[in-house]
């Protein structure tokens, strides 16, 4: 009971430097940062955690605000929710968004005890700040204004009286940095690839060993979905997106180019390949099939044919 | 808002912390409880300077958030060397110091 009455009076202590709605901003951040703390430890995907750890830091940063620490509510956001947390996502992002803790105790009773725990120590905070004389507080507005500013006066106290733990942090980054590169750094076990293993590679897998034709070869549109037509004049689909001609055949797009049908259209275009090429113009271009296999075999050597009977 | 709000609801946070790094067993989500942690005593700090009306407090927070920068890189670092051989990021699995 008297427990109770020293807490009550703890939380009644007046603050010399209250904000103006410091109450309302204090609970509405209270109850979100609390809550997503909670959400935080009971969330199964990593991913989600971290966004709420996000947002428990956000919060505190808020209050810092409040509490006469702007300097220290920036270095919250900048360092801890932008660096901090993003290196979280990182190695999240790393290891794989999807991976989800396994709902199995391996200790048994561990949550219990857990919870158990967490009340025991919370109650025994609770009492020792219900016992402690906190007083009233004497608010930051003297000491801010000491040296013209939050920032200057941390400054002041930062290269005056702390000015060895700081040298001494400097250290510590460096150090952790360095015990960073080392940790990441994965010696090589095997050589690194040549350009010369990377093209045997690539003829031993069976597959086109070259580029595939450009969509500019003896082009006569500019559409996406209008294939590139090969030196003999046969229309290449391996020019054309795998999507776009998966979806359609060539034959059938394209109707309103020339002509009746889009036969037609294709007509046209490869007897003015022809043209160019200086190969005869034969009036059965459209029984030619629209080839969609590989031009390294049959479109390249006749291409090859086609274009030495243009050199004599 | 008296100071005492305030250290309640790092007192809360801490705890919550706490839980989660004892109930947990993803070592990213862990390390994740523990800078929960340590913003709680953040918080407790920016309170107990403003309580004795220096500045000292809010430089302790500072150190706090730098030792606790050091410390996410480290040991992401080694989470990241644990994943790579053991194809896990279970602290669970991590267990051959054991023997």
């Amino acid at each position: 009971m008297t427990a109770q009455v020293i807490a009550g009076q703890a939380l009644a202590a007046r603050v010399a430097d209250a904000q103006p709605g410091e109450g309302f901003i204090f609970w509405a951040l209270a109850i979100v940062s609390t809550l997503a703390a909670l959400g935080m430890i009971f969330m199964r995907r990593a991913v989600h955690s971290a966004l709420l750890l996000a947002v428990v830091m956000l919060s505190l940063a808020a209050l810092y605000a409040v509490q006469g620490a702007p300097f220290l509510a920036f270095v919250q956001v900048i360092v801890y929710t932008g660096a901090v947390l993003m290196l979280f996502l990182f190695v999240l992002m790393l290891v794989g968004v999807s991976s989800t803790d396994s709902l199995v105790e391996t200790i048994r009773g561990q949550r219990l005890w857990a919870a158990i725990g967490a009340v025991g120590f919370l109650a025994l905070l609770g009492a020792g700040l219900g016992n402690a004389a906190l007083g009233d507080s004497a608010g930051l507005k003297k000491a801010n204004e000491e040296y013209g500013g939050n920032v200057e006066g941390l400054a002041a106290l930062l290269f005056g009286k702390y000015v060895f733990a700081f040298e001494a942090t400097s250290a510590l980054l460096i150090t952790a940095a360095l015990g960073a590169m080392v940790l990441a750094h994965r010696e090589r076990t095997t050589p690194k690839d040549t350009q010369r293993d990377l093209s045997v590679r690539r003829f031993k897998s069976g597959e086109h060993p070259g580029p595939l034709p450009g969509p500019g070869t003896y082009a006569r549109h500019n559409a996406v979905d209008m294939p590139a037509l090969l030196p003999d004049g046969t229309p290449s689909e391996l020019s054309v997106n795998p999507v776009i001609a998966a979806r359609t055949d060539t034959a059938s797009r394209h109707a309103d180019l020339y002509g009746e049908s889009e036969r037609d259209a294709l007509a046209e275009d490869v007897a003015a390949v022809r043209a160019i090429t200086g190969e005869v113009h034969d009036a059965d271009a459209e029984q030619r099939s629209v080839k969609a296999g590989t031009p390294a075999s049959g479109g390249a050597a006749s291409g090859g044919a086609s274009e030495g009977e243009a050199g004599q | 808002m008296s100071p005492g709000h305030y250290l309640a609801l790092s007192a809360i946070l801490f705890t919550i912390g706490a839980v989660g790094v004892l109930v947990r067993r993803n070592a990213i989500v862990v390390f994740m409880c523990v800078e929960l942690m340590l913003n709680a005593t953040n918080l407790a700090f920016v309170t107990f300077a403003r309580q004795h009306g220096n500045l000292d407090g809010q430089i302790i927070a500072f150190f706090v958030m730098v030792v606790a920068a050091a410390e996410v890189v480290v040991g992401l670092a080694i989470i990241m060397t644990i994943f790579r051989t053991r194809r896990s990021s279970s602290v669970d699995d991590a267990n051959l110091l054991k023997y």
